[in-house]
């Protein structure tokens, strides 16, 4: 059942690279859109449905569907997939920066305040260092997402792992169908668990759980 | 057109009401058995985090191509959300309104029944929505090997660079999405009880 996977394991390897690549491409712009934007959400609250409101929308898209409406204006090809994750990022980005700034402590807030720290002091010293694990949770998220939704991309070009499935599916070939599935399940599983680390990491010392 | 929108509709309904009658019973049983949430929420998460395209994939040695292996992919797919939102929907009542409830003599299963699954069916709906919405989204691809469905269009569409036929599949699939998770949403507001309602 395994022998196509080991007969193409430098195949397997370089589709697993370029997957990743697509992947992390894509959750390292969404995070720079999405944090800023959360940020902004958590300041000025009168955005929040409209920005939370687009997002949820584009996330409620099916992949497929929405990567058939990017086609006509990216073509096809790595830039429509990495789009498409981009843009179902943001939900998760937004809303996980807001609510994390947003469920920093008054009290704590007001400290710093006395303190004599300015606004945007008290941001980045006090409010993003404690919302960083809830943000973290976030990355994590879309990182599993994207890896699952670059597989679907395979179909519009974009390569990686996703391409083993569905040439195995259109051949009827399962043992090919395997060497996409698999490590595309393993990679997912395995990125998870390392985000779940880099989330512990994060968190502030003497701050809960 | 109409003919792949309601196998669409069809495959949603029956995985989503296969995992619902999975699941429900599942999530309710992990709140007495304390022992066993460890278990199933992390095999539930576990069939998350692996994609969706590779859990479709893995199921096509064993169960072929066509409408039952989709059926089986949207399953373990649907489940989680509703698992963890009926734990966490019982899980997270004020502790005094079951004891409240065990004062006034009622029995177990009476309790659940009267008191915990209606107070929970709001948070048990978010779940049923998020699973739906889900469903039809990963019904998509089960176009792909043979269980019919919107899906088919899209992945026919663009193999023959057909646009409008892409479109003819995406828009409806989009339409679909997008109208079940504003009318399941209308549900979960209805059925939260007047006195808890934010």
């Amino acid at each position: 059942m395994l022998d196509y996977l080991f007969a193409h394991l430098d195949l397997v390897l370089e589709r697993s690279v370029q997957h990743l690549q697509v992947t992390a491409i894509a959750v390292i712009v969404a995070v720079s859109i999405g944090v800023p934007l959360g940020i902004a959400v958590a300041r000025w609250r009168r955005l929040e449905p409209f920005v939370l409101g687009t997002a949820s929308l584009l996330y409620t898209i099916p992949s497929l569907a929405l990567f058939a409406f990017l086609l006509p204006f990216l073509g096809l090809g790595e830039k429509p997939t990495i789009i498409a994750l981009i843009l179902y990022s943001q939900l998760a980005i937004v809303r996980n920066t807001m609510v994390g700034i947003n469920g920093v402590d008054r009290a704590v807030v007001e400290a710093a305040h006395g303190m004599g720290m300015q606004r945007n002091q008290i941001l980045t010293m006090v409010q993003l260092p404690l919302a960083l694990p809830l943000i973290m949770a976030g990355i994590r998220t879309i990182t599993v997402m994207g890896i699952g939704v670059a597989t679907i991309a395979a179909f519009i070009g974009a390569g990686g792992l996703g391409v083993f499935i569905f040439q195995g599916i259109s051949r009827l070939y399962p043992e090919m169908i395997i060497a996409g599935a698999l490590p595309v399940a393993l990679l997912a599983l395995a990125a998870d668990f390392a985000l779940s680390l880099v989330e512990r990491v994060v968190r502030p010392r003497g701050v809960g759980r | 057109m109409l003919k792949l929108l309601s196998e669409h509709l069809v495959l949603t309904f029956v995985a989503v009401g296969i995992a619902a009658a999975i699941a429900l019973p599942m999530g309710i049983v992990i709140t007495r058995v304390r022992r066993l949430n460890f278990i199933v929420v992390g095999a539930a998460n576990l069939s998350q985090t692996v994609p969706s395209l590779a859990v479709l994939g893995l199921c096509i040695p064993f169960l072929g191509i066509g409408f039952v292996p989709s059926v089986v992919a949207l399953v373990l797919r649907a489940m989680l959300p509703i698992v963890v939102n009926t734990y966490v929907g019982i899980e997270g009542l004020e502790r005094s309104v079951v004891e409240s409830a065990r004062g006034m003599g009622m029995r177990d299963w009476q309790i659940l029944s009267m008191v915990e699954l209606p107070l929970a069916l709001p948070v048990i709906m978010a779940g049923l929505r998020n699973a739906t919405v889900m469903s039809i989204s990963i019904a998509t691809l089960a176009g792909l090997i043979g269980g019919g469905g919107l899906g088919e269009l899209i992945f026919r569409g663009v193999a023959m660079v057909d646009y409008p036929m892409v479109l003819a599949g995406a828009i409806p699939t989009a339409a679909l999405a997008i109208g079940a998770d504003v009318l399941m949403g209308r549900i979960e507001f209805q059925l939260t009880p007047k006195g808890v309602r934010v």
